[in-house]
């Protein structure tokens, strides 16, 4: 799956839900096996042309996250590749045994969408925000987690995870004006991390939205003197140890971003594999505090926990003393 | 299998299962498998489509115990089915063994799916009849068996909803019907009312019967795929049944048999 930055910045404009419709529905042009499923949330997941298009491999199954998990085993078990999209609580809480029994310990071919995770459901609120959901999902035994930087990587997502007969976890973060990362095409692969940029002073590894911000982050380091390199973790389990390895015999700290909860995400599978590692740098966890967070515009929860590039590049800088 | 040979099956299958849970020296789930005897006697000696030389043969009839506990009667149905040797029967509870307390996935062994945690599959049941109908196979059918305690859950009424909206009448569910489960009596700890007309009202064909008669189950099982609905057997059986001191005695929910109650129970089965 080739993209063009023009393509990349269209679907930044329809945002990071209706991008995983779209894909879905390019998907389905070359994937006979395909089957999408939707817990009464079709048109929020950007499925409805889908749906249109391809009625025979839609499924609403209703209000109802756990049976759909369910239903998508006993589609996945006769032979389909299956897409289940709700918002992130619903899959990785609400259905979580679901999750667990039928894409864990049967290893089935499902693909559990979190649209609207991090703090992209706004004024929705707590109910609604994804922020522990990749601390669940990463212990389950089997289970890929997913979380791309940018709309073209969801495109690049989706269609790895059709080729890929296990479970996946994919966790949408952004919204509608979701930054591009990738102007040009790339090499997307899951669980190998892709080096954005190099520098010699300080590491930043950062999964989904923050990907963007890190960039900015890292720009503005520049012009205090400081190398920032930036690595995107898009997969954080299995986290990509080699590329975790450079990072550590780089010798310099490391600054994990991501849009989720210190506990339990990307800064912690870090730091669990580099506290196995003598001598490795210190592991600097930036994301959302392990409380519930206030609620607001999208945009004004990032600057309120620290999220954007500019803050980020402070927090950095206050961390080495300069 | 006719009447008298289904009737021999369950006989022994009691028997195999009673020594079966007695040489795994431990405490095993005798009385809500016990209640399914004839159920899993009749589907495996006459109904369900199956080929031990081919477990995944397209057109087979899928099976799935949804309420896994129960998996005494299943293990030893897929031993006279074929699917499970002597020796790797009992194997049962052994040390890293395929054969556990729960069913665990392995098309080798005939098991469709892992279970254990209720209410989950009915749900997969309604995905592989969705699957087979979009799939035009019109000669497999799915049968799920669960238990009464088991539609407790939420999740049993959300697989429910969706079968009758999907008219999946390549769907069969059986409910093990024994009014107790764990902790006691069913209809006090959380009184499932008239369970028939529930099933009912959500839109299934419901056939009410004794669990313990070969030949209605037979006859229901024989008739299937007469309307556009999908159709659930209210299987009434006696927890324990066959086991003059485990029926209706829920310490035998989950329990271990000493030599006295094995030999016992062996003695009053070889006698009936």
């Amino acid at each position: 799956m080739k993209i063009t930055g023009k393509e990349n910045r269209q679907w930044s404009r329809l945002g990071s839900r209706a991008t995983y419709g779209q894909a879905i529905l390019m998907l389905a042009e070359i994937n006979n096996d395909i089957m999408v499923l939707s817990a009464d949330l079709g048109n929020s997941s950007g499925l409805d042309r889908f749906k249109s298009a391809y009625p025979d491999k839609f499924i609403n199954i209703g209000i109802a996250e756990q049976n759909m998990i369910g239903v998508a085993a006993g589609l996945a078990k006769e032979g389909s590749v299956v897409f289940a999209s709700s918002f992130a609580p619903f899959i990785s809480m609400r259905a979580a045994e679901q999750v667990r029994m039928n894409m864990g310990y049967m290893d089935l071919n499902i693909k559990a969408v979190a649209i609207g995770s991090g703090l992209s459901m706004a004024f929705l609120g707590n109910s609604h925000f994804g922020l522990e959901d990749a601390a669940i999902m990463r212990s389950i035994p089997n289970m890929t987690v997913v979380c791309p930087a940018d709309c073209a990587e969801i495109v690049k997502t989706v269609f790895a995870a059709a080729e890929y007969p296990h479970p996946m976890y994919i966790r949408l973060t952004g919204a509608v004006g979701f930054p591009v990362v990738y102007e040009d095409d790339y090499d997307f692969e899951i669980g190998k991390a892709v080096q954005i940029l190099s520098g010699s002073d300080v590491s930043i590894i950062a999964t989904g939205s923050m990907v963007y911000e890190s960039i900015v982050a890292a720009k503005i380091l520049k012009e205090n003197n400081i190398e920032a390199s930036v690595l995107n973790m898009h997969t954080i389990k299995p986290i990509d140890e080699s590329a975790l390895n450079l990072v550590i015999n780089k010798g310099k700290p490391i600054f994990t971003i991501e849009e989720h909860s210190i506990t339990g995400g990307l800064g912690s599978a870090v730091a669990e594999y580099t506290s196995s590692i003598p001598n490795s740098p210190t592991v600097n966890r930036i994301g959302l505090p392990d409380e519930f967070v206030v609620t607001g515009e999208y945009r004004y929860l990032l600057e309120k926990y620290g999220l954007v590039g500019d803050q980020i590049a402070s927090t950095i800088l206050k961390s080495l003393n300069k | 299998m006719n009447t008298n040979e289904l009737l021999l099956l369950a006989k022994k299958s009691r028997i195999k299962i009673l020594d079966l849970a007695f040489k795994s020296d431990g405490p095993s789930h005798l009385g809500g498998g016990l209640s399914m005897v004839e159920i899993f006697s009749v589907l495996y000696g006459k109904i369900l489509k199956y080929n031990i030389e081919s477990p995944e043969w397209k057109d087979r009839d899928r099976f799935i115990l949804s309420k896994g506990h129960g998996v005494l009667p299943f293990f030893v149905a897929l031993h006279y089915a074929g699917f499970i040797s002597e020796d790797e029967l009992y194997t049962y509870k052994k040390n890293e063994s395929d054969l556990i307390s729960h069913p665990v996935m392995n098309m080798r062994l005939g098991m469709e799916s892992s279970n254990g945690s209720l209410g989950h599959g009915l749900s997969m049941g309604v995905g592989i009849a969705l699957s087979l109908k979009k799939k035009s196979n019109l000669n497999s059918r799915v049968f799920v068996v669960l238990g009464d305690g088991e539609c407790n859950e939420g999740s049993v009424w959300e697989a429910v909803m969706s079968a009758a909206h999907f008219k999946l009448n390549n769907l069969v569910a059986i409910v093990d019907f024994n009014k107790l489960q764990s902790d006691g009596n069913s209809e006090t700890i959380m009184d499932l009312g008239n369970l028939e007309k529930k099933w009912e009202s959500f839109g299934w064909e419901v056939c009410s019967l004794n669990g313990h008669d070969i030949e209605a189950l037979v006859d229901v099982l024989s008739s299937l795929n007469l309307t556009d609905r999908p159709k659930v057997i209210i299987a009434h059986t006696v927890k324990g049944k066959g086991v003059s001191f485990m029926e209706n005695n829920n310490t035998w929910h989950h329990n271990r048999l000493t030599l006295t109650t094995f030999d016992q129970a062996i003695e009053e089965l070889n006698n009936s």
